[in-house]
């Protein structure tokens, strides 16, 4: 079985999350999932657009998805806040009226879209497509006794009328996915929160308390790590980590792992190559433990 | 069918703590949540105390916590929560005192509803040739607009649900500015200026994470969330741009114009206006974003196929762009 996809990396995978992009590629090659990169593919608007022209940031994603659609395969993504964004735009672009008037302001930059492929995020791929058995069988070195807790982030879960991959409330895939890797997933009630990103700049405090009470929620269940499907919140959770301790007066030291930055280790890819060394959060002892195999001195 | 359901109960007042209780009743199959609590209340303990009124979501008045999602006992089915949660979980809503047990105190959430001004202002001298007959009357698309809004119970749920109230006593929440909303849609009011202005300060518009929590938990499909989005457009197109909030729309869209995708480098210069003061207490942080290979330039080359990307952004909405995205000097 093969299995291919049009790779959309998003903005951040590009900028200030590489080590995102640099383990996607990883995790994909050793899997034997080929990826074929949409370069010239546009930022989705992150919502940010839309806020004020909702209909730009359709059109520039009726294009995006058209830059896939003409590989003829559906589109990966590896950002749950472009997950969000995408699944919205491809629900609303089923119209044909709709599609049809954005299709028009695209005819001659990239379009038209005809409306038939998807966008799946990485997570979804792993479940729907490969499938948690195939996975499985090429795990070289399980993450035994890892408590890793899942932290989903708003987009990839809600508004679920548009994404309709998990219930927004009682999420299953990245636990799928944690266990299938040989961990035991941490349950929380942050699992599913805010990590506050959208407001970091105009309500500082009231996001790095977001932050900081998801992370101490997780870390007093008992969880060594977290695993996010979304760069923008591994954004908040990891480069704003130390605020976050500030806020709360309290030392954290949570490492926070993208998705395939956690798969890449049960597959035995080198640390390095996942780009963890450009964690802020320092993931030397988790490594540590997860050598160990779980095993706490 | 024979269920067991796990009750927060407390008494503040009283000094009782919250603890949970469980009961075991016999429910029908189709049996609402809210069956289920007057089951508890009238076979097993007469005191355990919530509100309910209409039980057809229609009133609002049983919002509550569900096995964590806040919505309304009345049209919340038993059987679908065991599926879901293999429980059955009920606490009082968040965000608000707990009188007793489920009840919740209200008049934080009112006097949050009671800030936007929730009535339609225009003074009589407005249209003073008008009779009254024809004063009410607006065209069906400014009914349209403002139907979502329209649609809310003030049951709490979403202000329940809303991550920022958990973080920020003064945030208005979801309903009430759903509600401002409604009134700025509204063509009869002439008080939209005064409304905006009001609320992009904090507490208001800007202040909302757009976690879609509220979305996600109204029962009515009232979109708060949406509504508060559109606050924000309007209070860009009526001039008020001088927020963080409206600056991070804005620059973003030129940034993407420009380079084709966001650049996370780029981003807090441009916010902060490129002044070295400003710029001076995120220096420590970019220093070791830098040192660990995560800081991105400033500047970039733009995506391959970035004019496409202008052209679209042009044609939709690059003429009224131009009158709020000023002194950039990158858009036509």
């Amino acid at each position: 079985m093969s299995f291919k996809y049009a790779y959309y990396t998003g903005c951040a995978a590009k900028g200030v999350c590489p080590e995102l992009h640099q383990s996607t590629l990883a995790v994909a090659r050793a899997l034997g999932i080929e990826l074929v990169e949409l370069k010239s593919a546009s930022c989705c608007g992150a919502g940010v657009i839309g806020e004020l022209e909702y209909e730009t940031q359709l059109a520039m994603n009726a294009r995006n998805l058209a830059l896939a659609e003409r590989m003829g395969t559906d589109m990966l993504t590896v950002c749950g806040t472009c997950q969000g964004v995408l699944s919205r735009a491809n629900h609303d672009l089923k119209g044909d009226d709709l599609r049809g008037r954005i299709n028009e302001v695209i005819s001659d930059s990239g379009g038209p879209y005809g409306g038939t492929i998807q966008p799946k995020h990485l997570l979804w791929v792993l479940i729907q497509d490969y499938g948690i058995k195939r996975l499985e069988e090429r795990i070289k070195n399980p993450l035994t006794g890892l408590r890793v807790g899942p932290f989903y982030g708003c987009y990839i879960l809600r508004p679920s009328e548009y994404l309709g991959f998990d219930d927004p409330y009682n999420p299953k895939s990245l636990e799928q996915v944690i266990r299938a890797l040989g961990a035991q997933p941490v349950d929380y009630s942050g699992r599913t929160k805010c990590c506050g990103f959208p407001i970091v700049l105009e309500q500082e405090s009231s996001a790095m308390r977001m932050v900081g009470t998801n992370l101490l929620e997780a870390m007093d269940k008992g969880a060594d790590c977290l695993v996010t499907p979304c760069p923008l919140c591994h954004m908040n959770l990891d480069i704003y980590q130390g605020r976050a301790e500030k806020e709360m007066d309290r030392k954290i030291g949570l490492p926070i792992l993208h998705l395939p930055q956690l798969v890449g280790l049960a597959l035995g890819i080198e640390p390095r190559e996942l780009g963890l060394e450009k964690n802020m959060v320092d993931t030397g002892r988790l490594l540590e433990l997860a050598s160990r195999g779980g095993v706490r001195v | 069918m024979r269920i067991e359901i796990e009750i927060e109960r407390s008494c503040p007042g009283e000094g009782q703590a919250a603890r949970f209780q469980s009961f075991h009743v016999e429910v029908p199959r189709h049996a609402t949540v809210l069956d289920t609590l007057m089951a508890v209340k009238n076979q097993e303990d007469g005191s355990v105390t919530f509100r309910r009124s209409c039980r057809s979501a229609i009133c609002g008045s049983c919002a509550m916590r569900i096995n964590g999602r806040s919505g309304l006992a009345c049209d919340t089915q038993v059987e679908g929560e065991l599926r879901r949660h293999g429980k059955l979980r009920i606490q009082p809503l968040a965000h608000m005192p707990v009188v007793r047990d489920l009840a919740v105190e209200i008049d934080p959430f009112w006097a949050r509803v009671r800030a936007v001004q929730p009535w339609v202002e225009r003074p009589r001298e407005a249209e003073p040739s008008w009779p009254v007959e024809q004063e009410t009357r607006m065209p069906q698309s400014a009914a349209e607009e403002m139907d979502d809004t329209s649609k809310c119970i003030m049951c709490m749920s979403c202000f329940s649900a809303c991550e920022v109230a958990e973080v920020d006593t003064r945030f208005l929440g979801p309903a009430a500015l759903a509600k401002a909303y409604r009134f700025v849609a509204d063509p009869r009011d002439t008080n939209t200026q005064n409304r905006l202005a009001t609320l992009n300060g904090g507490g208001g518009y800007w202040d909302c994470t757009r976690c879609n929590q509220c979305v996600e938990a109204c029962p009515k499909d009232v979109k708060p969330m949406e509504a508060i989005v559109h606050l924000r457009r309007e209070a860009i197109r009526a001039g008020f741009t001088g927020t963080i909030g409206s600056r991070h729309i804005t620059d973003f869209l030129s940034i993407v114009r420009q380079e084709g995708r966001l650049n996370e480098g780029r981003m807090p210069m441009q916010m902060k206006g490129f002044n070295p003061f400003k710029l001076l207490p995120v220096l420590p942080l970019a220093w070791r974003m830098w040192r660990k290979g995560k800081l991105p330039l400033p500047w970039h080359w733009p995506i391959p196929g970035v004019s496409q990307v202008r052209r679209i952004m042009d044609r939709k909405g690059g003429a009224r762009r131009k009158s709020f995205v000023v002194g950039k000097g990158d858009l036509k």
